[in-house]
């Protein structure tokens, strides 16, 4: 079959632009996706951020009504979806998108054309909740949407379901995307325990989302059916069951805590070891624990719902599992502090947040114990000591370790630093502003403050006004300190100092390769004989387990001098944009009940797949290649 | 240089965190006599949990100390000094004996704390039992709690009266519509000073022990987001000596006086029953005038003896003449509803001055003590 025929095969050729808007609308590339979704991370983060600010300006003094209830209970359900599903999320597919091929030494993911699709519909599920605010408000019933309060019409929540589910498509398509790269592309040698443990919770992390993703996908289109068409699932008084909706999203939602924690847990685990000088302490532990959460991560989910409607068989036996699961998180929090000891530490920007995240994490853990002590769970359960709790997880934790990923590898993504000088303001204020946010919370729920409250009753007294206003202070603490990660971020992308190929002489395979990362990434696929290879092609250690350096060039590729490798990139594509679009009539229809707007996005989404299968490739496959375009140095758009 | 800023900066977090602790522990003591505050229990149900969570607190509090403090101490004492060779540290991979060590250890702590929780568990949950025990139906609305005493056919809101060194078994569901699921949605019940929280869920039917050691007024509110007004949705528990809990029971056992035939509060006692093609108020809220008649839930609260409550709308507006003015003036300013939307809370009745008037006059009439 000549490539000329299938050329003609399709409904549009492939597109042709390398710079440009037009290159990123139709990227295939692993790192241009990865940095769209940094970006587009960057925007939901301001939004959940002013979300926040509005909720901490209400709740700054006592019976204060800067917004009606009525606002407020969409400012607090948008600021919880916001930051779960469009913020730490997506930051997580960003770090999978760009690190995950270059970590295990290939030139992209297995299906470059679904990396693509999981991200446009990442950014138009993220565009379709937001287009609520315009259309008769936003979801009001909550992140967690309980039923049967969010199948009543007043609540919005069709918007929830219904977008929740098409950004859930977007994780659901990454997760076997990744899942199959990290298991098939890996370099040659590269075994599953040479694997860097970043990869190893991506792997977990990924194999979660695909097992959590379709249990809440059924009870978010039972929620839709129900709030839209009227079929009753959970209404009680034709025989549903409102429990069954919070079983379904809790059996979801507390993997989804782990899909939130385990990728900072695989960066933090990267960046201390090389912060120390040392390999990570326990590399097996460390792997085996966070598998050991993943596993046990899908039997804790009734912890959520300690006082809901469950008995006292039910109530022990989810207290012991979640007693259980702290023993693995306790071991790699061990492991981490031993990666630091003995080490000679360096403390960077990206091992300040590490530290942080170590430190932070470990406070969200202990508070995370005291929630299994089920009869006092009655006094903590939706009060302001479980916002404390899991925004110590959460943002102490996750974000904590997804910003030190940043400043860590943005050498790797632009060739250039980020001001250390400015980071370790960001650090300090970060982490002040974060303290003063969500320590006082603890106290002001055990006081008595309920959350998701639309004001602070003046009844509470003022002691909880007291921790109130502090926590209204931090957060303006952590938005000066967000803007100064901003402008750090936008200065060193224009004028940073260049960082060279390997500015922390670093561990694993992505330093391997030129910093910024060209666009095959790897002129010549690395062979892999050790876990942290690249470390070791410019270290041994000797008898006394010393490290000493390897003579200069040792550390260049073994198969320098071989013949120059057939390189095939994927071609960029059309059609993962088009398509996506096809979920806003879809998106629409479930909202409205209209049934025409779900069949033209149901068409739309069928042609659109057509288009992708029959779509012709440009330079032919590996069996019949055509005339290969000008070596990939010529594409230099990868950054 | 660098490495000197390091260590001050160390040092900065050290101070920070003592100072937080020290302002922490005296905010803490300040607190101790908040109604809503959950860590100062005033009755068995409450105390047995915080009996429990005090020493789980100290282990936690213990292994802070332990966790932050091996942090604090690697960072000082593993950082790269000024004088540092370049050379690099000792490769160490692990250690299997440690790492056994902080698995095994955590491990055993929790399952000596899991025997007490299960046990705590069951004794919180199990029906307390005895001729003693004061049964307490609770049924949650969109956004006020109602209260129904099975044993003496009695129907309140809001505040719950209750006698004390008495165990009360709440049996508890939600509902909009009167007794019927509904459109319900579900709430949580939350006294914390006597007991911890229960959700209310529609079509089914939870339970929550409860008791007070001591005569007073308990505050709480609504635990589970339930949408609009969920924040004005309190709750509250007045403790009395079990005699005058008697005495609650009989005033509340006699039905309410019909005010004389000619006078304002008759006029307005006219306009209850019937506002002229506007929902009346009767359609929603009863006033139980004759012994002869059972005495039912309604869709709003029961006005039987509304003066004997201190507040009203869901208790978060003082029961004065003013603020029931303002009330039936404009229900929505004083509570945001949704009856306009979803038929959720009380209507704007659209009343004249002479209306409100009367009806006022009428309201404050229904008190046992007069």
């Amino acid at each position: 079959m000549s490539s000329s025929t299938v050329e003609k095969s399709g409904f549009s050729g492939r597109p042709k632009g390398e710079s440009g808007i037009g290159a990123w609308l139709t990227t295939t590339d692993h790192k241009k996706i990865g940095i769209m979704y940094f970006f587009t991370v960057l925007v939901f983060f301001a939004l959940g951020g002013a979300e926040s600010g509005l909720i901490r300006a209400q709740l700054a003094q006592a019976e204060q009504n800067l917004l009606t209830e009525e606002i407020y209970n969409q400012v607090f359900t948008m600021h919880g979806i916001t930051m779960v599903f469009l913020v730490v999320m997506p930051l997580s597919a960003a770090f999978f998108n760009y690190l995950i091929p270059l970590m295990i030494g290939a030139r992209d993911v297995a299906f470059p054309r679904l990396n693509a699709f999981s991200y446009w519909v990442y950014l138009f599920g993220g565009i379709f909740l937001y287009s609520s605010f315009l259309l008769g408000g936003a979801p009001n019933g909550s992140w967690v949407g309980y039923a049967p309060l969010s199948t009543d019409a007043v609540s919005n929540m069709a918007f929830y379901a219904a977008g929740l589910n098409i950004v859930g498509v977007s994780s659901l398509a990454a997760a076997i995307n990744f899942i199959v790269t990290i298991l098939n592309m890996r370099a040659p040698g590269m075994t599953f325990m040479r694997m860097p443990v970043f990869i190893w919770m991506s792997l977990v992390t990924n194999f979660l989302l695909l097992f959590a993703l379709p249990i809440i996908a059924v009870a978010l289109f039972m929620l839709n059916a129900d709030a839209v068409f009227g079929a009753q699932f959970f209404e009680p008084g034709t025989g549903g069951d409102p429990v069954l909706y919070q079983h379904l999203f809790w059996l979801f939602g507390h993997p989804e805590v782990y899909i939130m924690i385990l990728p900072a847990m695989g960066i933090v685990s990267e960046i201390l070891p090389v912060g120390a000088r040392k390999p990570l302490f326990g590399y097996a532990a460390v792997v085996f624990a966070g598998a050991a959460i993943g596993f046990i991560g899908f039997g804790v989910w009734a912890h959520h719902m300690f006082t809901s409607a469950i008995g006292p068989v039910a109530r022990s036996a989810f207290a012991l599992s979640t007693m259980f699961i702290a023993v693995p998180t306790g071991i790699k929090i061990f492991n981490w502090v031993f990666t630091m000891w003995g080490g000679k530490l360096r403390f960077t920007t990206p091992m300040l947040f590490s530290i942080g995240f170590i430190s932070m994490f470990t406070i969200g853990g202990l508070s995370g114990v005291t929630h299994a002590i089920v009869p006092h769970n009655a006094q903590q359960h939706d009060t302001y000591y479980v916002v404390a709790h899991f925004h110590y997880v959460l943002f102490g934790g996750a974000l904590f370790g997804l910003i030190g990923g940043v400043y860590y590898w943005f050498p790797k993504v632009t060739g250039k630093l980020m001001s250390e000088k400015l980071g370790k303001v960001h650090f300090w204020t970060w982490l002040l502003g974060f303290n003063l946010t969500f320590g006082p919370m603890h106290m002001s729920g055990l006081l008595g403050q309920p959350r998701r409250t639309a004001v602070l009753p003046g009844e509470l007294g003022g002691t909880v006004e007291i921790y109130n206003l502090l926590s209204s202070l931090g957060v303006v603490v952590l938005t000066v300190s967000a803007l100064v990660f901003l402008f750090n971020l936008i200065a060193s992308i224009k004028g940073g100092v260049p960082s060279g190929n390997d500015p922390w002489d670093a561990r694993t395979l992505e330093w391997l390769t030129p910093s910024p990362t060209p666009y095959e990434n790897f002129p010549i696929i690395p062979t892999v004989t050790h876990r942290d290879e690249f470390w070791h092609r410019k270290y041994a250690e000797d008898d006394a387990g010393k490290a000493i350096p390897v003579p200069a060039g040792a550390a260049e590729d073994h198969d320098a001098d071989a013949e120059p490798e057939h390189i095939h990139m994927p071609d960029p594509s059309y059609w993962p944009l088009v398509q996506t679009l096809g979920f806003f009539p879809f998106g629409y229809g479930l909202v409205y009940g209209n049934f025409w707007l779900i069949g033209i996005g149901l068409a739309w989404l069928v042609i659109g797949l057509y288009g992708w299968i029959i779509e012709p490739l440009a330079e032919g496959d590996d069996d019949d290649p055509v005339d290969e375009p000008a070596r990939p140095g010529a594409r230099a758009g990868a950054h | 240089m660098r490495e000197t800023r390091q260590t001050r900066a160390g040092s900065r977090r050290r101070t920070r965190t003592v100072t937080g602790i020290v302002v922490l522990a005296s905010l803490l003591l300040a607190a101790c006599s908040g109604e809503q505050n959950a860590l100062d229990p005033a009755g068995p149900f409450a105390q047995g949990p915080h009996d429990l969570i005090v020493p789980v607190a100290i282990i936690a509090a213990v292994v802070f100390v332990l966790v932050q403090g091996l942090i604090i101490y690697s960072v000082i004492r593993f950082r790269t000094r000024k004088d540092d060779d370049g050379s690099l540290p000792v490769q160490v991979h692990g250690n299997t004996r440690l790492e056994i060590v902080w698995t095994v250890i955590p491990a055993v702590i929790l399952a000596v704390i899991a025997v007490p929780t299960v046990q705590g568990i069951f004794e919180q949950m199990d029906d307390p039992g005895g001729d003693d025990v004061l049964a307490v139906e609770v049924i949650g609305h969109r956004w006020w709690f109602e209260y129904y005493y099975p044993d003496y056919d009695i129907y309140t809101a809001n505040e719950m009266a209750i006698p004390t060194d008495t165990p009360v078994r709440l049996e508890m569901t939600a509902a909009d519509l009167a007794r019927s699921p509904e459109q319900g949605v579900v709430h949580s019940f939350w006294i914390p000073r006597l007991a911890g929280k229960q959700d209310l869920v529609p079509g089914q039917t939870t339970f929550l022990n409860m008791q007070a050691d001591e005569p007073g007024r308990y505050l709480g509110q609504c635990a589970e987001y339930c949408g609009l007004s969920h924040v004005n949705m309190r709750a509250r528990v007045e403790a009395m000596e079990p005699a005058d809990f008697d005495t609650w029971v009989e005033q509340q056992s006699t039905p309410a006086e019909v005010p004389e035939d000619g006078t304002l509060e008759a006029d307005g006692r006219e306009l209850y029953n019937d506002l002229d093609g506007r929902q009346a108020c009767a359609s929603c809220h009863q006033v139980w005038e004759d012994e002869g008649d059972a005495r039912a839930a309604g869709q709003g609260p029961d006005l039987t003896h509304l003066l004997s409550r201190e507040e009203f709308a869901g208790a978060i507006h003082d029961m004065t003449e003013e603020n029931l003015r303002d009330w039936l003036e404009d229900p929505n300013s004083m509570k945001p509803m949704q009856y306009e939307v979803n038929g959720i809370g009380m209507p704007d009745l659209d009343l004249s001055e002479e209306e409100l008037d009367a009806l006022v006059a009428y309201l404050l009439t229904l008190d046992p003590e007069s």
